[in-house]
């Protein structure tokens, strides 16, 4: 039930490994992990990848989606790769899969 | 009337940390019904959702509520009640207020939460809300098929 993150600067991008639950206890973490990177004059890329997310409900997608429309306000970039089936339909259900580059693998 | 089989009910403080507690216990009951991976994947949402509600409108009193889930355990559905301890807010009327996100959105128009009242109607197979001194949110997932091929052999069935 705890989420580990992992971030690393490749080039200009932001890469992150997320592994565990993104939930209403962990999304906080997360965001807070996060939120610097997509601030300011950091990286305005960042690719998050959820292979090793097993869980991930509303609290999660609006971390995802925060960090979308901050990035997006500097004309950076979000982009979340290697969803598995579960992840990617909740993204299909909520209509984000529209609007956010999400990708089945990298 | 129908009579539950079994039932089962926890009561946890009104935290997050608890949230996942709650979804380990689904998972054995529902695994133990005989629900499929995706179903049980999809009802774990569900309550979680219900459950960060509360947590949610609980949390910021401070004041040490807690959130009680109740499992009814029928030979056709589970039947799960999720109630908050006090703290009110309209559901309805956040749920009419939020959606699933259209192609048209602009990027101001993204809210970043609300989206689960949505889920929990898009994943469960019934949703009653009652909004009384607190809120609770009554779920209602049958086993495949259930719905339709019991008819004739369990008297379940006349209560819906």
């Amino acid at each position: 039930m705890n989420l580990a993150i992992d971030v690393q600067q490749k080039n200009q991008e932001i890469w992150v490994q997320v592994a565990g639950e993104i939930d209403a206890f962990t999304a906080p973490k997360l965001r807070e992990e996060l939120s610097p990177y997509a601030e300011g004059d950091m990286a305005s890329v960042i690719v998050i990848d959820l292979k090793n997310v097993s869980y991930l409900d509303s609290t999660g997608l609006g971390v995802f989606v925060g960090l979308f429309k901050q990035l997006k306000q500097k004309d950076g970039e979000l982009r979340l790769v290697n969803l598995s089936n579960r992840v990617q339909r909740l993204f299909e259900i909520t209509g984000l899969s529209h609007i956010m580059n999400i990708s089945a693998n990298v | 009337m129908e009579q539950v089989m079994d039932y089962i009910e926890m009561k946890v403080p009104a935290k997050p940390d608890y949230v996942g507690v709650i979804r380990l216990t689904l998972s054995g009951i529902a695994s133990r019904m005989g629900y499929t991976y995706e179903e049980i994947e999809d009802i774990k949402i569900a309550v979680s959702e219900a459950c960060t509600n509360a947590v949610q409108h609980a949390y910021p009193t401070d004041e040490g509520g807690e959130v009680i889930v109740g499992f009814g355990i029928y030979p056709d559905k589970l039947e799960l009640m999720v109630a908050d301890s006090g703290k009110s807010f309209s559901f309805l009327q956040t749920r009419d207020e939020l959606g699933p996100y259209s192609d048209s959105s602009t990027v101001e128009q993204l809210s970043e939460g609300g989206l689960g009242l949505y889920l929990i109607e898009t994943l469960m197979d019934e949703v009653r809300v009652l909004n009384h001194s607190g809120v609770t949110v009554f779920m209602v997932k049958y086993l495949s098929g259930e719905r339709e091929t019991h008819g004739t052999t369990s008297t379940a069935q006349e209560a819906n």
